[in-house]
């Protein structure tokens, strides 16, 4: 993970023997720089509550990350934050000597008074990433451009009937070219994820509801009598989707396309929640709200290890219903499950899991690319356990049936599906 | 800066240092942690909202309770759910009481406009929690209340959006009335079990603490705590038990609001110390999910009794 290396305070910024107040406005600076989202108002709460506890470390530091961490996760970021800023300071509960030596890596002993000690080693290394950063913003930048002007003339050689081809062409056979190709035709697909009811009301001129209130204003003029009843009606919202894409092996590229396909569709995912699992589940969800999907993904490869490694199904959802099915599975959610089923961990966690997931959500949606094949039979053990507790099965494998799917996900209906076994055939493609 | 020596001169002492705050919860029977009560300290002294976040059953919900009894104040308590609007959270007309006063009116004779005016005063305004803790401080002679904004994470976004607007003035417009506002704001306090994540804007605006399960040794001196009648031999095996417990992968993993159950439930069954068959008869008080119970009872249970056990 990046977070365990963080970039240390330079020097200049530490701040020495200047007033508490702008060292507090300059350890706010260098939260910020290490990624935690910091607003004056906090670094001013700061302030006032280390005026409340005291100089106290330990104190301090609890006071201050109550101000300034607002989720759980960042609190371990933001230690070891306090931790690297504030290592030279002398609290009032503390003897300098003691803390030096408490701070020094073991092989170093203190040496002389508090300001011989050498800087961080951090001041020529941070310019250097200074500057790489920049020249990174730039080339991304440049990249950016590239592709808008791709964007200005799409399909320029591509005809009507080669456009059809390629749709019913499988990703796995698609040349890079016809990739981005594929990224301009999915923009036309029309995505519409079928909306559930909130118990959230609103003004309307029919419904089920009572609306007390305007009724008796709008009776004033009959001297009160009920004769005009105002209405409300439940208020609509789109359903939760939520992804759980397989990246192991062939896996991959569907995966990714399907992602892309998402991304481009729902602008910025913002009502979509991603995981991806080979060995072991991951989720994405914060590092794909970008606008370039493909550096997106490549962030995300570095960072899950097993990106194309073996398979243990089970054992991923295992993961997501602990984990996170209370926190994204909330209101109705429709869960997309892409995999081809070559699962290589136990079969019975599977069938399990698989039945608790299908219990957590609303409609419960297995894409195979494997589908697509006219003569696929679904007989590997993993898909055998799995797919009793499926809603719908569904092909994932070229752009008529990224198509199809968006249709099936318009018409996920108010009520719930009956739950057994259905198997959707592929329609013959090609 | 003015509003916090204020708030600073109305803080009684009990809650006037850290160390206060711990102490004067651990007299009543609540037991926090240093960090917890820096959170309520804080939130006393600089007047913001403090968000709890926690797993269920962390006693979130208790801290505000027992902040109310150590302030000597009321708790004003609003349960969030989706869909919670104004006419539940704020205020509400009583349409019955409305109708009733319009028939009076029209007995007397009176003009339309008369009776208009006279059905949307304060006697026929219904208070909901939000408008109750608002008020608080300006019929109780400057005391805060304890607003209690219970399980945030279960309202939707647009009560979250509302929430966030009266955080930051604690003012209310009954449009028939005219402007409601707090001489003091009351304290705040905002629960959230994190079923979904809750919206950047809300956050900033509060103090955050997470409280996690208790360490060993806590646990331990909550159950002493809440059951002094449970034998500490057990008090102290339960803890070691349900610390093992955690480690397993488990749908739901018990809070402290289950220890508690368990332990009253091996007292009323006055168990002087764990047995392996007495801790089956009775996981059903600790794990709530039929696939746990099964996982655990048996061999597992004996496996983690052991390691509580080794633990000594």
């Amino acid at each position: 993970m990046a977070s365990n290396v963080l970039p240390l305070p330079h020097e200049r910024d530490l701040g020495r023997g200047e007033e508490l107040l702008d060292r507090i406005v300059r350890f706010g600076r260098y939260l910020r720089l290490v990624g935690l989202p910091v607003t004056v108002g906090q670094v001013m709460d700061c302030a006032t509550a280390v005026e409340a506890v005291g100089l106290v470390r330990e104190d301090f530091r609890l006071a201050a990350r109550t101000v300034f961490v607002t989720r759980k996760d960042d609190g371990v970021l933001f230690d070891k934050a306090f931790d690297l800023y504030w290592r030279y300071t002398t609290f009032a509960d503390e003897n300098p000597f003691d803390e030096l030596a408490n701070l020094l890596p073991p092989d170093q002993t203190p040496q002389g008074d508090e300001e011989s000690i050498p800087p961080p080693p951090g001041k020529d290394r941070r310019r250097g990433q200074e500057d790489e950063d920049a020249e990174r913003r730039m080339g991304q930048r440049e990249l950016e451009e590239g592709e808008s002007a791709d964007d200005a003339e799409p399909d320029a050689q591509l005809t009507y009937s080669a456009s059809e081809a390629l749709k019913e062409k499988d990703f796995a056979q698609f040349t890079t070219d016809e990739m981005e190709h594929a990224k301009h035709l999915m923009e036309r697909i029309a995505w519409q994820i079928a909306q559930r009811r909130t118990r959230r009301t609103v003004r309307a001129s029919k419904g089920r509801y009572l609306d007390l209130r305007r009724s008796l204003r709008q009776n004033m003029k009959y001297g009160g009598e009920p004769i005009e009843l105002a209405r409300r009606r439940r208020k609509m919202k789109p359903r939760q989707v939520v992804l759980i894409c397989d990246i192991s092996g062939s896996m991959d590229r569907y995966s990714r396309l399907l992602l892309q396909f998402v991304h481009t569709v729902e602008n910025n995912l913002s009502r979509v929640e991603v995981f991806v699992f080979g060995t072991r589940l991951t989720r994405i969800t914060r590092q794909l709200r970008v606008r370039n999907i493909d550096a997106a993904l490549e962030r995300v490869s570095h960072e899950v290890q097993d990106w194309a490694g073996g398979t243990r199904i089970g054992e991923s959802l295992l993961t997501f219903n602990t984990r996170w099915a209370r926190r994204v599975l909330g209101r109705g959610a429709i869960v997309l499950i892409i995999s081809d089923g070559w699962d290589r961990g136990d079969v019975d966690v599977l069938r399990r899991e698989m039945a608790r997931l299908q219990r957590y959500s609303y409609r419960l949606i297995w894409l195979n690319p494997l589908l697509g094949s006219p003569t696929y039979q679904p007989l590997t053990r993993g898909i055998q356990a799995a797919l009793p507790y499926v809603d719908d099965f569904l092909p994932v494998h070229n752009l008529n049936s990224l198509e199809a799917l968006a249709e099936a996900l318009a018409e996920v209906t108010m009520r719930r599906p009956v739950r057994r076994q259905t198997l959707h055939l592929p329609a013959v493609v090609g | 800066m003015t509003g916090t020596q204020e708030l600073t001169a109305a803080l009684p002492d009990q809650v006037g240092s850290i160390n206060h705050i711990q102490e004067s919860l651990r007299g009543r029977s609540y037991v926090a942690d240093r960090s917890l009560a820096t959170a309520l300290f804080l939130a006393l002294r600089l007047g913001k909202p403090l968000l709890l976040e926690g797993e269920a059953g962390v006693g979130k919900t208790e801290v505000a309770k027992t902040m109310a009894d150590l302030l000597a104040t009321d708790l004003i308590r609003l349960q969030c759910y989706e869909g919670l609007d104004v006419n539940h959270a704020v205020y509400e007309w009583n349409y019955a009481k409305q109708m009733l006063e319009i028939r009076m009116l029209e007995a007397e004779g009176a003009a339309r406009d008369h009776a208009l005016q006279e059905i949307f005063g304060p006697e026929f305004l219904i208070k909901r929690p939000l408008l109750q803790a608002i008020e608080y401080t300006n019929v109780n002679g400057g005391k805060r209340p304890v607003l209690l904004i219970d399980e945030i994470d279960r309202a939707d976004e647009e009560f979250e959006a509302f929430l966030l607007e009266l955080l930051s003035d604690f003012q209310i417009t009954v449009p028939e009335i005219g402007t409601l506002k707090a001489t003091t704001p009351p304290v705040v306090i905002i629960t959230s079990n994190r079923t979904r994540e809750l919206h950047d804007a809300l956050k900033r605006r509060c103090l955050y603490h997470w409280i996690d399960y208790p360490s060993i040794e806590k646990e331990e001196e909550i159950i002493a705590a809440r059951l002094p009648e449970a034998p500490q031999t057990l008090a102290q095996q339960i803890s070691r038990f349900m610390h093992e417990l955690r480690q397993v992968d488990l749908y739901k993993v018990p809070g402290v609001a289950e220890t508690l159950d368990w332990a009253s439930a091996l007292v009323v069954l006055e168990q002087q110390d764990l047995r392996p068959d007495m801790v089956d008869a009775t996981l059903g008080a600790i794990l709530k999910h039929q696939e746990d119970v099964t996982k655990v009872s048996g061999d597992l249970s004996k496996q983690l009794l052991a390691a509580a056990a080794n633990g000594e």
